[in-house]
């Protein structure tokens, strides 16, 4: 078990460093980040002292260490366009994000759950061919459309809720929270449903079809075979089943939201992470764009290995455990 | 009594007839959401092909806008123009003509990218399979690192350093050839995952033990013999691809990073016309939109349908 | 429920059909079979790959896959008719009065949950036990397949067994609310033959002291000759012969039992080659009018293509075949056309 953990600890910290060497490949080779402090006029000296000063005519790998040692303490440097530390930029919208991200998870796993497992076990009736024909219209509308036909409908036409913007926040040390107040939980609402309706439809397809597998397997037919209800056989057999790989799906869609969480942010002006790195793609802001890529290749292998220990905690036939089969 | 197949002394029949017998074919006939579905695939898609020629107005050509035409709602509503069925934007243009043209150009990057992503992903999948070692570990670790990022993100990161790469007008002319290339190389890695699989499972027949033993060159092998029998699923996913890479690109465009204004795609259509949803002009952005879920659903819908009917397991008489 | 004269036969199958429902036509594969097993015997159904013997099983025990169907005939359980019934009645007999074992033992266990929890589930669903008597059940079941400190092994998950032990396992749940039938659907055939035997010798035992009459489903001849009271040989949906284990054996009747016998390696036969019966067994959707063997038969004459025999009696056996009918021209003699 300690080896296993091991094991994948080594592999992340080598995925990370991947990224790293990605973002650092960014940063010395597309963007020049001298012209941009000096602007337009300025003399070899400058240059010269300039790129003394960041080290920029060191060796490649002496670059590449001291800009992994200076991201592991938060350390990305300047945004070009916003002429901001990036790590301030970026942790003043992670709060915006991340609950805007979870809430949208929970919402997700909320309704799809349950409507996944209603039309894996019910799978000719009629409402089941409702829940899977609107699944199907789901994932044909790209998130971005889904957020402008809601601010159409909620916002312009009956106004109950607002169209941008966080409301009002509270903030609690360096975290700024929507949680606590009023206006923040309701401009909660539009961007959740919009940024969680595609995982909805996805958690409730997986759902259905591992649940159709399931049902098929030699054990719940020997379990139907003794004579258990069916409530034992669907509830306690196959849903427990079911749910394995479906849990290890829905944690690594959580990255998957967070990433979508981009699109969701510039239909309501949210201002969080994911607005931020659009605006330093359309701009070239390199700095920016390195760092958000970093930051979210961290939370994906953190959610990756997390959700790996949760498998092997769940299934008990991944534990090392090889008691003596005792004869025949 | 149990029924008998025809006589198997008659002659074989033709390719057509096995077509039309086929179960394929069947399950096809038998669902009629799914003709349906591929009926408005080839309306959009012969539409969208033919728009240069089929357009009732041509919305890009400058000298042929008239201001007084501006913002005319679609023909259903009073102060219209039937000439504009569908109604026209702040400068004139006519909805349902930029439509035909925006889907044009989106298409052009589904199917390109898909195809792009399909060549480099069976390419790269047959050669992991058959070859093994060092080269599968690395691109399947490639593959690995790259699956667990959402394609929309290696899309806009692969977008993001051509733009700082380039200039902004170098970037705009060129949009086109970006966008299938973002699009498509976020993509690839299911199609080598799957067709990997099936490599590393046909590598071991005798047909291919067979054809090296006789001294095939091992690219004809791949090629001819191997690729033949790992396709089927390549298509499923392909289908479904197809609605993926056109959601995708209208994404980007929407979110200002695909193709710019000057030559839009069905997105930057959408993301132009967000402006005016607010007062009032609901039909410069709900049209196109409405074409893109279209689009996107009936390219679905025969996805679903390929993939059961190419799965035997599925299969449900009725 | 309607109630037949009270007979002795524990299960009584009359005439049933089994269809499956294809675009091309509907496919038979289970025609017109009869048979019935007396209380506490052992009654071997065997036949090739296809031939109808464990969708047979599946009809008696409700469990037909859809869009397979039980399309005619009937199915008696001491007398009531259960192939009618409605899911639940249904399911309250499974386990409780018959049980079912099916092949591999691996897929057949819940992987996720210790044996324990399986086997006090199965037997809280029908015998009135609370938790504590369950597990205590639980153990002495286990130890009486034979599972080794079972006190401390109900504790544990299916993959740490190996495949005979598992089948053991399977063998207890199945068994542990003493059912009076239990149909065996190819118990051995995903075990080492070392073990195929230990199993066989458990089922014989087990079944014996509890007088639970089997319906041992297999391919395996072996099998049947040792632990079969009476055997049905099934071929393309039908039952060919039907009689007690040492007549079929040492005297098959039908063409088919002959071949299939003759194509048994025996120790003591000197011959250089195994008899083979040219031909294969006919799909479901060909199969030829009259008797289903008639294309491979040696000994078919004219009635074999046109009408379909049914089960003659034959000294202790029923058979099959016109061979046998005393109104048909041609009787026992060899070397018919």
């Amino acid at each position: 078990m300690i080896a296993f953990i091991i094991r994948r600890l080594l592999q992340s910290v080598l995925v990370m460093l991947a990224v790293a060497f990605v973002a650092f490949a960014l940063f010395t080779y597309v963007g020049d980040p001298i012209a941009i402090m000096l602007g337009q006029e300025f003399t070899e000296q400058d240059r010269a002292r300039i790129s003394a000063e960041l080290g920029l005519d060191q060796p490649f790998f002496v670059q590449f260490a001291r800009f992994v040692g200076n991201a592991v303490q938060g350390d990305f440097g300047l945004s070009y366009r916003l002429a901001r530390p990036v790590e301030e930029l970026l942790l003043e919208r992670l709060p915006a994000t991340l609950e805007l991200s979870l809430v949208a998870a929970f919402f997700a796993l909320l309704v799809g759950l349950p409507l996944g497992v209603y039309t894996g076990l019910n799978r000719d009736s009629w409402l089941s061919r409702v829940f899977l024909t609107v699944s199907l219209i789901g994932v044909s509308l790209p998130t971005f459309l889904i957020g402008i036909l809601l601010i159409y409908v909620f916002s312009v036409e009956v106004n109950w809720f607002p169209s941008f913007g966080r409301g009002e926040t509270v903030q609690l040390g360096w975290w700024s929270t929507g949680f606590l107040t009023v206006s923040g939980l309701r401009s909660l609402i539009l961007p959740s449903i919009t940024l969680g309706l595609f995982q909805l439809t996805l958690i409730m397809r997986l759902v259905r079809a591992e649940m159709l597998e399931v049902l098929r397997t030699d054990y719940i037919k020997f379990a139907r075979a003794r004579g258990l209800s069916n409530r034992a056989v669907h509830f306690g057999h196959a849903l427990k089943n079911t749910l394995v790989p479906v849990i290890t799906i829905t944690g690594l869609q959580l990255g998957a939201i967070i990433a979508f969480a981009i699109i969701t942010e510039t239909v309501f002006q949210w201002p969080g992470m994911g607005y931020l790195f659009i605006q330093s793609v359309y701009f070239a802001d390199v700095p920016v764009m390195a760092a958000y890529l970093c930051l979210v290749a961290f939370f994906f292998v953190a959610i990756n290995l997390i959700v790996d220990l949760l498998y092997y905690a769940v299934d008990p036939r991944l534990r090392v455990d090889r008691a003596i089969s005792g004869g025949h | 009594m149990a029924t008998t197949l025809p006589d198997a002394t008659k002659t074989a029949p033709g390719l057509s007839a096995r077509i039309l017998d086929s179960d394929v074919f069947y399950s096809f006939r038998k669902s009629p959401l799914t003709m349906l579905a591929a009926l408005v695939t080839l309306v959009c898609f012969s539409g969208a092909l033919l728009a240069p020629w089929i357009a009732p107005h041509n919305p890009f050509d400058l000298g042929s806008l008239n201001l007084l035409d501006a913002s005319r709602p679609p023909v259903w509503i009073e102060d219209s123009d039937p000439r504009f069925l569908l109604g026209t934007d702040n400068q004139g243009r006519d909805v349902l003509s930029t439509i035909m043209y925006g889907a044009r150009v989106s298409l052009l990057v589904g199917f390109a990218s898909v195809i792009f992503a399909m060549v480099l992903g069976v390419t790269l999948g047959l050669i992991s399979g058959y070859v093994g070692g060092a080269v599968d570990a690395v691109i399947m670790r490639i593959a690995d690192v790259q699956l667990s990022f959402p394609a929309i993100l290696i899309a806009l990161l692969i977008d993001g350093i051509l733009r700082a790469a380039f200039s902004h007008q170098l970037h705009d002319q060129f949009a086109l050839y970006v966008l299938i290339l973002s699009v498509g190389l976020s993509y690839w890695v299911q199609y080598a995952r799957t067709v990997r699989g099936s490599t590393l499972v046909e590598k071991n027949k005798e047909y291919v033990q067979a054809a090296r033993v006789i001294g095939v060159h091992p690219i004809r092998l791949l090629f001819s013999h191997i690729l033949p029998n790992v396709i089927g699923p390549v298509l499923v996913i392909a289908t479904i691809n197809l609605a993926l890479a056109i959601i995708t690109e209208a994404t980007l465009s929407f979110l200002g990073v695909g193709m710019p204004p000057t030559k839009p795609s069905l997105g930057t259509l959408i993301n132009v016309g967000n402006d005016f949803l607010m007062s009032g002009e609901w039909w410069i952005t709900i049209f196109p939109g409405l074409a893109l879920v279209l689009m996107a659903l009936s390219v679905n819908l025969l996805g679903d349908w390929l993939r059961d009917a190419l799965n035997p397991k599925l299969r449900v008489t009725r | 429920m309607t109630r037949a004269p009270a007979n002795r036969a524990l299960l009584d199958v009359r005439n049933l059909r089994v269809e499956f429902p294809t675009r091309r036509g509907n496919l038979v594969a289970v025609d017109d079979i009869s048979f019935h097993i007396d209380p506490g015997e052992v009654l071997g159904v065997v036949g090739e790959s296809g031939a109808g013997k464990s969708l047979t099983g599946a009809a008696i025990i409700g469990l037909l896959d859809p869009p397979g169907r039980i399309a005619g005939g009937e199915v008696l359980l001491e007398g009531r008719r259960i192939d009618n019934l409605g899911y639940e009645q249904m399911r309250r007999i499974r386990g409780r009065e018959i049980g079912a074992i099916f092949q591999d033992p691996l897929t057949s266990l819940n992987p996720l949950y210790t044996i324990g929890r399986q086997l006090v589930e199965t037997i809280q669903t029908h015998l009135d036990m609370n938790a504590a008597q369950a597990r205590a059940h639980a153990v002495k079941l286990l130890q009486e397949v034979g599972i080794p400190a079972a006190d401390r092994r109900i504790d544990h998950y299916p993959h740490q067994f190996s495949g005979g032990m598992r089948q053991r396992v399977v063998i207890a749940l199945a068994l542990c609310a003493n059912p009076r039938l239990v149909i065996a659907d190819e118990p051995t055939t995903a075990l080492d033959v070392s073990i195929q035997a230990q199993i066989i010798t458990l089922l014989k035992r087990l079944c014996r002291e509890h007088g639970t009459a089997v319906m041992l489903v297999t391919h395996d001849m072996g099998v049947i000759a040792e632990t079969a009271d009476r055997v049905a040989v099934m071929y393309a949906g039908r039952i060919a012969e039907i009689g007690p284990v040492r007549d079929v054996i040492k005297q098959p009747k039908h063409p088919y039992t002959v071949g299939l016998m003759g194509s048994i390696p025996k120790i003591t036969r000197r011959d250089e080659r195994l008899a083979q019966i040219d031909g294969s067994m006919p799909r479901l959707n060909a199969i030829p009018p009259g008797c289903a063997f008639n294309p491979r038969c040696p000994r078919v004459f004219a009635r074999c293509h046109v009408e379909r025999p049914d089960l003659i009696d034959v000294e202790r056996s029923r058979v099959a075949c016109w061979l046998y009918d005393e109104e048909s021209p041609r009787l026992r003699a060899a070397g018919d056309e």
